[in-house]
C-alpha cells in the first residue's frame, strides 16, 4: 500500500460465522485507500486468521462484495475516505448469503438461481457455420448490451429485499442475465428460459423497489430487466407459449 | 403451468390496477362533491338508483377490487408468513369471494334491485 499515512481508521469488522461479532481494529488511513486494502491490512497485519474473498483487485472479478457500513459494495473500487462516516468503518459479510467464515460468504444459492433461471447460453450453430451477424443497433442487441456487464458479484442480491423475504425469489442478477439471453438472438431457449423466470418466485415476484439498481458497482439496471422479462413472459403467455 | 398462471395472475393485477387508477379517481371526486351541502342517503339513492352509468361503473370498480387485492395480498403473504401456497391461495380466493359479495351486494341494494 503506497501514499501518506494521514491518520487512523476505527474498523469494525465481523469475525466467525453467523453467530459471531464485530472486532474492532486500528487500522493506518492511507490516500487512495480502498476497503479491500483495510481488510488485507488487517489480515496481513493485526491478525492473519481473518477471512475474506478477493482476486482481481480491479473490478472484474466479482469475488470480493461486503457490507460496509450498512451498504452492499465492492469493496476493491469502495474508498474508505468516501465510505467512513466520521473516521469509521463497519465490515460485514454480503446480506441475504450463508456466511461461511468472517468476511467470506458461500454464493452456491446465488449461482444454483443462475443455474434455475436457465442463466446457460445455448446456441443453434457449430464451430463451422459462419459467424452470427448481429446488428449493433438492434433493439434486441441494445437491450442485451445493457445488462451484460454484469460481474456476478452478488451486491444487487444482497441489496434485494424480496431475496430477504422470499428465499426462494431468483433475485436480480440471476433475472438480469435471463433476459440478455432472451434477446440473443444466436440463443434458442428463450421458451424455456421464461417458463423457468416466470414461475414462482421469478420475475413476478419483483416489488421494483430498484436496490439492485441502487447499488449495482456496474450501474446496471436489473429492476429494468426484470420488467422486461415480464412483459416477455405476459407475451408468450397470451400466446401459449409458456 | 405454473410460469403461465403466474403471468396471468400478473396481467390481471396489472390490468385491474390500470382500472382503479381511474375509478379511484372517480369514487373519491364523487365522494368529495358528495360531502358538499351534507350527505344523506336520500341523495346517494338518488343519485345510484336505476342509474345505469353508475352500476356499469361499481360493478366494474368491485369486479377489479376483487381480482386486485387478492393477488397482491397473496404475495404479501408468501413473503411475511409461512404459509403454504395452497392454503395462501384458499385464503385469498376466500377474500375475492368476501369482495365480490360485499360489493354487489351494496350496489345492487343502491340501484334497486332489492327493492
Amino acid at each position: 500500500m503506497s501514499g501518506s499515512n494521514t491518520g487512523t481508521l476505527e474498523v469494525s469488522v465481523w469475525r466467525g460465522g453467523e453467530n459471531g461479532r464485530y472486532e474492532t481494529y486500528t487500522v493506518p488511513a492511507r490516500d487512495s485507500q480502498t476497503i479491500l486494502d483495510i481488510v488485507t491490512y488487517i489480515q496481513r497485519h493485526i491478525d492473519p486468521t481473518l477471512s475474506y474473498r478477493f482476486a482481481c483487485r480491479v473490478g472484474m472479478c466479482g469475488s470480493c462484495a461486503m457490507t460496509v457500513n450498512g451498504k452492499p459494495r465492492w469493496t476493491c473500487r469502495s474508498h474508505a475516505r468516501v465510505v467512513a462516516e466520521n473516521g469509521k468503518l463497519k465490515i460485514a459479510p454480503l446480506r441475504n448469503f450463508k456466511v461461511v467464515k468472517d468476511l467470506a460468504v458461500d454464493m452456491e444459492a446465488f449461482f444454483e438461481k443462475w443455474r434455475r433461471a436457465e442463466g446457460s447460453f445455448q446456441g443453434t450453430q457449430t464451430r463451422h457455420d459462419e459467424f452470427a451477424v448481429v446488428q449493433p443497433n438492434s433493439k434486441q442487441r441494445k437491450h442485451a448490451d445493457a445488462g451484460i456487464e454484469c460481474i456476478n458479484c452478488g451486491v444487487c442480491y444482497a441489496a434485494c429485499d424480496v431475496v430477504a423475504w422470499n428465499k426462494d425469489y431468483l433475485g436480480p442478477a440471476a433475472l438480469n442475465r435471463a433476459w440478455t439471453l432472451v434477446n440473443d438472438e444466436r440463443d434458442n431457449k428463450d421458451m424455456t428460459r421464461l417458463a423457468a423466470v416466470a414461475g414462482d418466485a421469478g420475475c413476478h415476484a419483483c416489488h421494483s423497489h430498484q436496490s439492485c439498481v441502487e447499488h449495482c458497482p456496474k450501474f446496471l439496471n436489473p429492476t429494468a430487466s426484470i420488467a422486461g422479462l415480464k412483459r416477455a413472459a405476459a407475451a408468450a403467455a397470451l400466446k401459449g407459449e409458456i | 403451468m405454473s410460469a403461465r398462471f403466474e403471468t396471468y395472475l400478473w396481467l390481471a393485477q396489472r390490468i385491474t390496477a390500470a382500472i382503479l387508477a381511474v375509478a379511484v379517481i372517480v369514487h373519491i371526486v364523487t365522494i368529495v362533491m358528495a360531502m358538499e351541502g351534507g350527505l344523506s342517503a336520500r341523495e346517494i339513492i338518488g343519485r345510484v338508483q336505476g342509474n345505469m352509468a353508475w352500476l356499469v361503473f361499481y360493478l366494474t370498480f368491485v369486479v377489479s377490487v376483487a381480482i386486485h387485492a387478492p393477488i397482491g395480498l397473496r404475495t404479501i403473504l408468501r413473503e411475511i408468513t409461512s404459509l403454504s401456497l395452497p392454503a395462501i391461495n384458499a385464503l385469498v380466493i376466500l377474500l375475492a369471494l368476501f369482495l365480490g359479495i360485499a360489493g354487489f351486494r351494496a350496489i345492487f341494494g343502491l340501484y334497486g334491485f332489492a327493492g
